[in-house]
């Protein structure tokens, strides 16, 4: 018992020691606080989605001089972004096809509309299918394949409005306005969550980005602590102090979790601030939940430290280790989306439980018992890589 | 004698690195409150046994005990006994002098009371007492080491490692340190002392193991180490020659006469001979090959010349010292050093 108290004493004597010394760096503290702010702009801003998409420059050929033709010019330049002001595009008129070439050429333009000769009268007198041709940039496939459906959307509405109204005007003057849209469109669907509120990447993305900048700031914090202290042969002065080992790199850990723990936090108010990202679970949850996650992979970072002499290596090391880790663990892309072999490499990251979990808990509510298999798997995973590289810390600290 | 008496027992300890043996079965005891001193070239292998002694490092064969503890199955043991001051500055830039001694003292088990009571007796014996708030980062070198030394004796050790601890500092530090270590041995403490400063280890050590290429090639007293060179009748030389070649170094180095030749600068020699004649001989060698002898002195033999003898006068290199082989392009400079 004596011993176990003794153990632990060390362990707070060494975290304590590496926090006074992190807390008086002032460029690691800037950084420690810059970093997850980055983090999160830069995910948050950076990847398109469909509500970020404005001021799209779009050009129209008109080759029609009808009323319906001109209708739908305005619809489109009117169309507005959800909830706001801003307009979608910037339409801008064309002369002919050999213009629109070259303006998408010159990037000028992000696409293009084209509404064919005889439309107004095809439609209105001689009831015939007309065309409206989309002309695509394909150099950025995720603005065309967003503004494609958006026009889709736009003309789908259009066209069943039209038809409502000559439907109405047609066949059935004696029919109620619900069973005429009835009649045109059947059925309409209607995607409902789990829980309240419009899926949204940020929702998405933010249990991700905390589940990364918690393992990058152990991983490296951990190896960069230890190279650090080997380098300037300060570590010699703790390993001649009759301590445990493994107190040693409990008590490096320790820090490097406080540390983690913080910046995982700013990254979680900065989300629910700044992206209004929702948490619908229990934060103690959240918290287990990253804690497990340090614990399944500090054993890696343990492994790197112990057996690199240098800062710069070990920073290296894990720039290397945890850079895929993050693209295959799914905090940023669904790990459904990606191919099968890549799928098998991200059942074997102990973060894809992290964030899965996570994820869970922060979009969809989640408890304990729900999170139960992702928690036992990181659990395993730390008790498996801990029992491997705490022997090895032990055997290459002395050499 | 009693076994007991020695603090340091230390028997055919070898410590190798793949090829390299940086420390070959070397074997010495060390009594209770002695100096001890390790001379020899940069990766000679001094280090390397310091760092097997403070358990740092594991032999690859041999055993060691310190103050009666093995090094390797009683490595708590042998750490609760000793202090380190090492090659490398133990000391935290961001903690003050008294927060280093602080966390030093904590992890050592050492009850606040005696932490604070001892740290300024240490810090005001070093003069330090007075920087103790302030942190370690603002200090100079000669200030470091001293919260450094301060930080080593805070738990009262029996056994002091000390690996060059004078490298870098200025005269008056130096100065005020070689006191202090001989106030430490008289204290009881028993010191191992590394350093390739002759001045050094003449000054504080009772005794001198002189180490190359992992080996000990001698262990005596200062003055004993002496007479390895001279014998009775030895005498120094030291030289200003004019017109010097390869030629008349090597001639002067195969009399019979000559055991050693150095040569500190250009056109200065320094050679160690015996015998009634040498000095003439000596000079006469010189002159014949195209030497013109400007100046001569004689000297008594001091421990430079007896390291240089042992040890060879070729530079060593740090970084790759350990790479070397015997057949290496330091093979043909020893030649000239019997």
């Amino acid at each position: 018992m004596k011993r176990l108290i003794g153990f632990f004493s060390d362990s707070g004597q060494v975290t304590k020691k590496d926090l006074k010394d992190f807390y008086r760096d002032r460029a690691r503290i800037i950084s420690f606080i810059i970093m997850p702010l980055f983090m999160m702009i830069m995910v948050g801003f950076v990847f398109p989605s469909q509500s970020s998409l404005k001021d799209v420059p779009v050009g129209i050929l008109n080759l029609d001089n009808g009323t319906v033709s001109r209708q739908v010019v305005d619809a489109l330049t009117n169309l507005k972004v959800q909830d706001s002001t801003k307009k979608v595009m910037i339409v801008k008129p064309v002369q002919n096809e050999t213009a629109i070439k070259e303006l998408i050429q010159k990037q000028d333009l992000s696409g293009a509309i084209v509404i064919p000769a005889g439309f107004t009268n095809g439609l209105l007198k001689n009831h015939t299918q007309q065309k409206i041709t989309i002309v695509t940039d394909q150099s950025n496939p995720q603005i065309s394949s967003i503004l494609t459906t958006l026009l889709g959307q736009v003309f789908n509405q259009m066209g069943k409005q039209m038809s409502t109204v000559a439907i109405k005007s047609t066949i059935g003057t004696h029919l109620s306005n619900s069973t005429v849209t009835a009649l045109v469109t059947p059925m309409v669907v209607e995607s409902k969550g789990l829980v309240a509120g419009k899926p949204n990447y940020f929702q998405f993305v933010a249990p991700g980005v905390i589940a990364m900048v918690t393992m990058m700031a152990v991983m490296m914090g951990l190896a960069g602590s230890i190279a650090r202290e080997k380098e300037q042969g300060t570590m010699d002065g703790i390993l001649v102090a009759p301590v445990s080992r493994v107190s040693i790199i409990m008590g490096k850990t320790g820090a490097q979790t406080v540390r983690g723990l913080m910046q995982g936090a700013i990254v979680l108010v900065l989300a629910m601030t700044l992206f209004h990202v929702k948490v619908y679970g229990n934060f103690l949850i959240m918290l287990v939940v990253v804690i497990l996650g340090i614990f399944s992979f500090v054993g890696l970072g343990i492994l790197v430290s112990a057996a690199v002499e240098e800062q710069e290596t070990a920073m290296t090391i894990m720039m290397t280790v945890t850079f895929p880790m993050l693209f295959l663990s799914g905090a940023f892309f669904p790990v459904q989306q990606m191919p099968g072999f890549m799928q098998a490499i991200s059942k074997c990251i102990p973060l894809t439980y992290e964030v899965q979990a996570l994820r869970q808990v922060v979009v969809l509510g989640a408890g304990l018992t729900e999170v139960l298999r992702p928690v036992l798997i990181l659990l395993g995973f730390g008790v498996v890589t801990l029992a491997i590289s705490v022997p090895a810390f032990k055997r290459v600290i002395t050499t | 004698m009693d076994e007991q008496q020695f603090d340091i027992e230390v028997e055919s300890l070898s410590k190798h690195f793949g090829e390299l043996k940086a420390v070959n079965e070397i074997s010495f005891n060390v009594p209770k409150g002695e100096i001890f001193g390790f001379l020899g070239p940069n990766g000679a292998g001094k280090s390397t046994t310091i760092r097997m002694l403070c358990t740092l490092a594991r032999p690859t064969s041999g055993s060691a005990r310190v103050a009666g503890h093995d090094i390797v199955s009683e490595p708590e043991e042998v750490r609760r006994s000793i202090g380190l001051v090492a090659e490398k500055l133990i000391l935290y830039d961001r903690l003050t002098a008294m927060e280093n001694l602080w966390f030093f003292g904590r992890i050592n088990h050492m009850r606040k009371q005696d932490i604070r009571t001892r740290g300024e007796e240490w810090l005001k014996r070093l003069g330090m007492w007075e920087w103790r708030d302030k942190l370690g980062g603002t200090f100079s070198t000669g200030m470091k080491q001293r919260v450094n030394i301060a930080r080593a004796l805070l738990t009262e050790p029996s056994v002091m490692f000390l690996d060059e601890p004078t490298l870098g500092l200025d005269p008056q530090t130096t100065r005020a340190i070689r006191q202090f270590i001989k106030e430490m041995a008289q204290g009881g403490i028993t010191v191992v002392l590394t350093t390739h400063e002759m001045a050094e280890a003449e000054a504080l050590c009772d005794r001198i193991s002189i180490i190359d290429h992992g080996n000990i090639v001698a262990l005596d007293t200062d003055a004993n180490l002496k007479k390895i060179l001279s014998g009775d009748e030895g005498v120094v030389l030291d030289l200003d020659v004019e017109g010097m070649t390869d030629g008349t170094t090597a001639a002067c180095s195969e009399l019979n006469c000559v055991k050693a030749v150095a040569e500190p600068e250009a056109g200065r020699l320094r050679v160690t001979a015996t015998g009634q004649g040498a000095i003439r001989q000596v000079i006469e060698t010189l002159e014949s090959e195209g030497g013109v002898v400007k100046r001569a002195n004689t000297l008594e033999p001091s421990l430079e010349d007896v390291f240089l003898h042992l040890t060879g006068t070729e530079i060593r290199d740090e970084i790759s010292s350990g790479i070397q082989s015997s057949a290496g392009p330091h093979a043909s400079a020893k030649k000239r050093i019997r």
